[in-house]
């Protein structure tokens, strides 16, 4: 259902403003979302400061320098920095990307950080994606066959290999499922982006003889039918990906296997 | 796995905020105009309330007909009018845009910005054609 308030106990309050650094040279201001599940308090957003002569250029490198330097409490997903694990997907200035491949500069100061919007916090700016991963389990992303395995690889075309491009780059970084309003409120039925995008993946691809069952499963009013074509979620992908357009071909794979 | 589970069962920890959405998003054209697109859609049910009014009045006779003219030539009737002309092409306009998209076009950075400014665009500029249109026909405002 559509939601246009926050929860009561989501509601945001004005948090801390942190110290300036000593011997700062030039700053940027960053607003960061806060929420820590044991001090009983409702979220609230800190203000700092960060040193840009002794911090790199991603938001990423903002948020270890904040931790190494201010506040050794602020809690966030980060792995390889280079935007290959998905694993620092956060909104950034007002739209999901991932921090180590957004520029500072990028973004207008102050930089307003919040967790992958509408999802339960875990703390401060981690999500809880259990719903997100269960999705895309239920699309059953691995190869079905029913014909003899043979004896060496499945194989593939380079015409039928290149219909997987475009979707075969998706990192899972949630970044377009929680920028789509209509997961925002139906996330429980609407499988979201992501896992959809994930879903056209393997019925387009050659080597998968489940087509028939993978489009059964989405014919569901909600399931696939809840996007509305917002585009949000290919205006966020971080890697460039569109999953509107896997949608649409989705959409067009239902109708075409009717004609 | 056991010990997190034991400490998020325990009750003594709150509930889990959610995060911010709607209130934090950047608002985008094409986010925008599905949204207009939303509410030009259930702006057409009273659209139509009106067509059925001036429908109903015509069959009723002279008095019938004379209420339903008073209401539309009346600032606010034209007002309502002119929002019913705006929403009706508008949501025609993003019906058309849906359907590009179903046929798979249209969905490239530039060609999606293109397609959900030409809607808006438009819109405008065929409801002010129409009333153009529509007042040279009756010979000037009346």
């Amino acid at each position: 259902m559509v939601e246009f308030t926050l929860p009561k106990n989501s509601k945001i309050t004005e948090g801390k403003t942190w110290p300036h650094a000593e011997k700062a040279g030039e700053e940027t201001a960053f607003r960061i979302y806060r929420w820590n599940p044991d001090d009983g308090q409702n979220p609230r957003v800190d203000t700092y400061y960060v040193d840009r002569n002794d911090c790199g250029p991603m938001v990423l490198d903002a948020l270890i320098w904040i931790k190494n330097n201010i506040d050794p409490t602020l809690t966030f997903r980060r792995s390889c920095r280079e935007g290959v694990c998905g694993s620092c997907a956060m909104n950034i200035d007002g739209t999901n990307t991932l921090a180590c491949t957004k520029a500072i500069d990028d973004s207008k100061a102050p930089v307003k950080i919040y967790p992958l919007p509408h999802q339960p916090v875990v703390k401060d700016l981690v999500p809880d994606l259990k719903n997100f991963y269960a999705q895309y389990a239920s699309i059953e992303p691995w190869l079905h066959t029913t014909t003899a395995t043979p004896e060496k690889e499945w194989k593939q075309s380079h015409e039928d290999r290149a219909k997987l491009d475009g979707m075969y780059e998706c990192i899972l970084c949630a970044c377009c499922s929680t920028s789509c309003p209509s997961y925002w409120w139906n996330s429980d039925r609407y499988l979201g982006p992501a896992a959809l995008l994930q879903a056209n993946r393997w019925v387009q691809d050659s080597r998968d003889e489940a087509t028939g069952e993978r489009l059964d499963n989405l014919e569901d009013p909600f399931r696939l039918y809840r996007c509305h074509t917002i585009l949000n979620c290919s205006k966020a992908c971080p890697k460039g990906l569109n999953p509107a357009k896997e949608i649409a071909q989705l959409k067009k794979a239902m109708v075409d296997r009717q004609l | 796995m056991a010990e997190l589970e034991a400490s998020t069962t325990a009750g003594a920890r709150r509930a889990r905020p959610i995060s911010p959405h709607l209130q934090i998003y950047r608002p985008m054209l094409t986010m925008m105009m599905s949204i207009v697109h939303r509410i030009t859609g259930a702006a057409l049910y009273f659209g139509f309330l009106l067509l059925a009014w001036w429908l109903i009045a015509a069959a009723s006779g002279p008095n019938a007909y004379a209420n339903f003219e008073w209401f539309i030539g009346s600032f606010i009737g034209r007002v309502v009018l002119f929002g019913y002309t705006w929403a009706l092409l508008h949501h025609m306009l993003g019906g058309i845009r849906h359907l590009i998209w179903d046929t798979l076009h249209g969905f490239e950075p530039a060609e999606r910005e293109w397609l959900t400014l030409a809607t808006i665009v438009g819109s405008i500029t065929l409801t002010v054609l129409v009333w153009i249109v529509g007042y040279l026909a009756m010979g000037g405002p009346r």
